[in-house]
């Protein structure tokens, strides 16, 4: 168990010396959530009214997108460079990579909502800081995440890997952003927990399930 | 290759007499809903092609199981069959669903949690399609639309438990009273009569077809082989 846990580290640690490197996908992911706050705040006309009912669902677009930036160049990078098959030679278990490389995802799409979320405090006085708000914004990354990649690591293998990532992703994952916009919703508008927890229940449930199925059939991503 | 089979051409028959029969119960036998119309007879084909659909995806999601673990060829061409054929059948339950909404809740789509859920569905598979036409390798297609397959189907309760969560106003015809309101009704034994035998009659043709097409994709690879032995014979 621990040295698998040292594998699963290795994998990280990995993919955060090369990013911190060259910073390529992060400020990737950064500057294209700030463009989509700014298209929506255009396009919708965010006003005060607006803001309170529809922030939840601009700040989950934005993530989103932004991760799926990420999610497509994290892997992509692996394989463009023969990192993939190095990874696949190491004597450790498959779902080492996968999970080595979906918490390093998970990671650098925190790491973006982190920076994006007080630029939404300071553009629209929305508090985001609340703790159930962060726990909600966890729990949804994750699963978008984890979901993510798997479909990513087929998806770089596919002929048409640039268009095919998020036609693959976004009808999964609606689930997590049904259930995460809701409960934000219900964080940004001060309702009683009672009234929306069965979002948060529903987004560790799809956690839970997409987490075990993805671990069960990784194996079969990566067989040659 | 097998000459087409004699039950094969039996079912063929079998469908297309339960389906015509099927239709003719319900423009001539089953009754006019009273407060609806003769627009409810919709009601009868969209629920079976529905069911089909869903029964199309359920059976692709339990090959692309059976193709992961046995690595056999045929798991996959059963796999794209079902997807292939339930998604017209599950398109053709949509647009049934709106001919109905239209006069009954006075439009064509509401985004209603459970016409969004069917949405969401036809999407998740016209991916699957997308993601097969992508991978050029057969054997790597086999697999990523095996695991996708298992994906999209574990995923469809879920977004569909949002409909229990977020207010519907789609009738729950079976097991629903509370639904009158919203276009729901009460079967008569002879409505009930018809909704069953029209269930039955499509899953028969639905049978029928995913065995037709499941033929023409081993017909397909066994003259991918043929080409390629012939390829390699001309080297």
């Amino acid at each position: 168990m621990r040295s698998y846990l040292r594998a699963v580290g290795a994998v990280i640690w990995k993919d955060f010396r090369a990013e911190w490197r060259n910073r390529e996908n992060l400020s990737a992911m950064l500057v294209f959530a700030l463009l989509v706050i700014l298209i929506f705040n255009f396009a919708l006309e965010l006003d005060l009214q607006a803001r309170a009912s529809l922030s939840a669902g601009v700040l989950w677009t934005t993530f989103i997108f932004a991760g799926t930036i990420g999610l497509n160049r994290s892997l992509a990078v692996e394989k463009d460079r023969g990192c993939l098959d190095g990874l696949l030679l190491a004597p450790v278990d498959r779902s080492v990579i996968f999970f080595g490389k979906a918490i390093g995802n998970l990671a650098f799409m925190l790491l973006v909502e982190a920076i994006v979320l007080p630029v939404f405090n300071f553009l629209y006085g929305l508090n985001v800081f609340q703790p159930g708000f962060l726990g909600v914004v966890v729990l949804g990354s994750i699963g978008y995440a984890a979901v993510g990649t798997l479909l990513s690591t087929m998806v770089v293998q596919a002929r048409t890997r640039d268009i095919l990532l998020p036609i693959l992703l976004f009808p999964l994952t609606l689930p997590v952003v049904i259930a995460a916009v809701k409960a934000s919703q219900g964080f940004f508008q001060n309702l009683p927990l009672g009234e929306f927890s069965v979002w948060i229940n529903l987004l560790v449930a799809y956690d839970l399930i997409f987490i075990a199925v993805a671990f069960m059939v990784f194996d079969y991503v990566l067989e040659d | 290759m097998k000459a087409k089979p004699k039950v094969l051409t039996g079912l063929d028959f079998l469908s297309a007499v339960m389906v015509l029969i099927a239709a003719g119960l319900v423009f001539f036998y089953a009754p006019v809903e009273v407060q609806m119309g003769a627009v409810q007879k919709v009601f009868y084909f969209h629920v079976a092609t529905a069911w089909v659909g869903m029964l199309g995806f359920l059976v692709a999601a339990v090959a692309g199981v059976f193709y992961l673990r046995r690595n056999e060829v045929r798991w996959d061409i059963i796999g794209v069959s079902a997807v292939e054929i339930s998604l017209v059948f599950f398109l053709i339950a949509i647009i049934m669903g709106s001919i109905w909404a239209r006069p009954i809740w006075n439009t064509w789509w509401t985004w209603d949690p459970r016409l969004t859920t069917a949405a969401i569905v036809e999407l998740i598979y016209a991916a699957y399609m997308l993601l097969r036409s992508g991978v050029d390798d057969p054997e790597r297609r086999a697999r990523f639309s095996a695991i996708y397959a298992i994906f999209g189907f574990i995923s469809v309760p879920l977004t569909f438990i949002s409909i229990r969560l977020l207010r519907t106003i789609h009738p729950v015809v079976i097991g629903g009273a509370e639904a009158a309101s919203q276009g729901g009704f009460n079967m008569g034994p002879s409505m009930q009569w018809v909704f069953f035998f029209s269930l039955v009659a499509f899953s028969v043709f639905f049978a029928d077809l995913l065995w037709h097409r499941i033929r023409l994709g081993e017909l397909k690879s066994a003259v991918e082989s043929l080409r390629v032995k012939a390829f390699q014979e001309g080297m």
